[in-house]
């Protein structure tokens, strides 16, 4: 773990060495990047919504569902994991408007990266579920309890300690699917980035700065997971007593 | 017009077909380098020296949590500033290998790690150089555990291959937006794309799972 923090913060000082050395240049493609970071977040806290929102009922559904439900949830968890992410967004991007669907390239990008994140978050989510032990199940039938009300009060909330340090990868593997979404003329990180080189040909300094942006929010992710994994396991080990 | 045209479809496969070799060339030549280049990255991480390990750990870390899109960038354009000018494959498949390279490096660092350490001492008591350990008693004790872990990443490279259209390399995603812009239909074209990652995936995932077991049976029985 410290090794993790020292390699973020010999990184950052590099960065900000860079940045001391050619400082005048960066006025001139910094606010260009930052507009860009604030795309780039607003798409990523979309997404990881909307992969959140997706992938608890999708998982439910291929474990307790009936039957057409099941496959239901089946194809789609097979469908968005076994095909390519710029593929997916591709065919959000130019196909359904051939359907009559027009969305904006921003709901394509957040909805585009939100369900192929949620596919395997739903992996992730039926992993935690039945990593429950059995007992649990076996306590809440014993109590009379109905099926809903013990995965509601009983499963979930033990499951959710489980889950939570995977879906932390998954939110990083979501930031940095989000490049992306410049290849569908979204104004995000990336595409500032070829922009603003096209502009400053300042190439090696701005994409330099890009990376360390990205890896700055990444860092962001990593922490705040790793506070709601300690909230959680708190809350877990309180509830054990 | 018509929803799906399968004379347009016919029309279009052969040239999806011959994008899709380079697809797949793009692939395995990015997995030798993830494949190796991990090995090299794990051992140097676990490295006794703190000034192999520790740069090796920053640069694994650095390049994990960076998009596979900017360092595909990063090579294309910015190397060239320092005299290394790459054509347009090499490059997409330099950035995706090294990306690999270090998910790989976690992987074999986990079988590393599971070696007891009454291997390492026998080594030592048997007077064998770090070297000879390394290939004859560590290496083939760690790696069959996690082929199956890197048969996963060796599909996840194969999904990311789509990205090197981005460096206009004439890969499968690339010759089917060439063809969806020349003919202004783009339906079929990234369907087809779909579908043929979907079914190359579901049969790499299929062979792993069966490699999994093969391993599973010949690690029970060793010496069969």
């Amino acid at each position: 773990m410290a090794l993790r923090t020292l390699a973020v913060c010999a990184i950052v000082c590099f960065a900000a060495g860079l940045s001391v050395a050619s400082f005048a240049s960066f006025r001139e493609f910094l606010p260009g990047l930052l507009q860009g970071a604030l795309v780039t977040i607003e798409i990523t806290i979309g997404g990881c919504v909307l992969a959140v929102l997706v992938a608890v009922p999708a998982a439910l559904a291929k474990m307790y569902g009936p039957r057409p439900v099941r496959w239901l949830a089946v194809g789609y968890i097979e469908i968005f994991r076994g095909t390519s992410a710029l593929v997916q967004l591709f065919w959000l991007f130019f196909v359904l408007p051939h359907f009559g669907i027009l969305l904006e390239p921003l709901t394509v990008a957040i909805l585009a990266l939100g369900l192929n994140v949620g596919a395997y978050g739903a992996e992730v989510v039926r992993g935690a579920v039945s990593a429950v032990p059995r007992g649990q199940w076996e306590a809440t039938v014993a109590l009379n309890m109905p099926r809903t009300l013990a995965l509601r009060r009983i499963i979930l909330p033990q499951a959710l300690v489980a889950m939570i340090p995977p879906w932390g990868n998954l939110f990083i593997e979501l930031l940095k699917a989000t490049a992306l979404v410049s290849l569908i003329t979204i104004t995000d990180l990336a595409f500032k980035a070829q922009q603003m080189n096209q502009i400053t040909f300042k190439t090696l300094q701005i994409f330099t700065i890009v990376l360390v942006f990205y890896l700055a929010i990444s860092t962001v992710i990593t922490a705040g997971m790793r506070a709601l994994e300690n909230w959680a396991a708190r809350g877990l080990a309180r509830g054990r007593q | 017009m018509k929803f799906w045209d399968w004379g347009y479809t016919l029309e279009i496969l052969p040239a999806l077909l011959r994008a899709s070799i380079v697809t797949i060339e793009a692939t395995i030549l990015g997995f030798v380098i993830a494949a190796t280049l991990g090995l090299a990255l794990a051992i140097l991480r676990m490295s006794q020296n703190r000034w192999v390990s520790v740069p090796t750990a920053a640069f694994v870390e650095f390049i994990r949590s960076t998009p596979i899109l900017i360092q595909i960038f990063f090579i294309f354009f910015v190397f060239p500033e320092f005299g290394i000018v790459l054509p347009a494959f090499a490059a997409g498949v330099l950035a995706i290998g090294v990306h690999y390279a270090t998910y790989c490096s976690e992987v074999y660092r986990a079988g590393l790690e599971n070696i007891p350490k009454g291997q390492w001492e026998a080594s030592t008591a048997l007077n064998l150089s770090p070297y000879v350990t390394f290939r004859d008693v560590i290496i083939p004790q760690a790696i069959p555990p996690v082929v199956p872990a890197l048969g996963n990443y060796f599909v996840a490279l194969f999904k990311e291959t789509p990205l090197l259209s981005a460096i206009a390399v004439l890969e499968l995603m690339q010759t089917a937006k060439i063809l969806g812009s020349e003919n202004f239909r783009y339906i079929e074209p990234i369907t087809l794309v779909g579908v043929f990652f979907l079914i190359m995936s579901l049969a790499a995932a299929w062979l792993i799972r069966r490699l999994e077991s093969l391993l599973d049976r010949s690690l029970r029985n060793p010496g069969r």
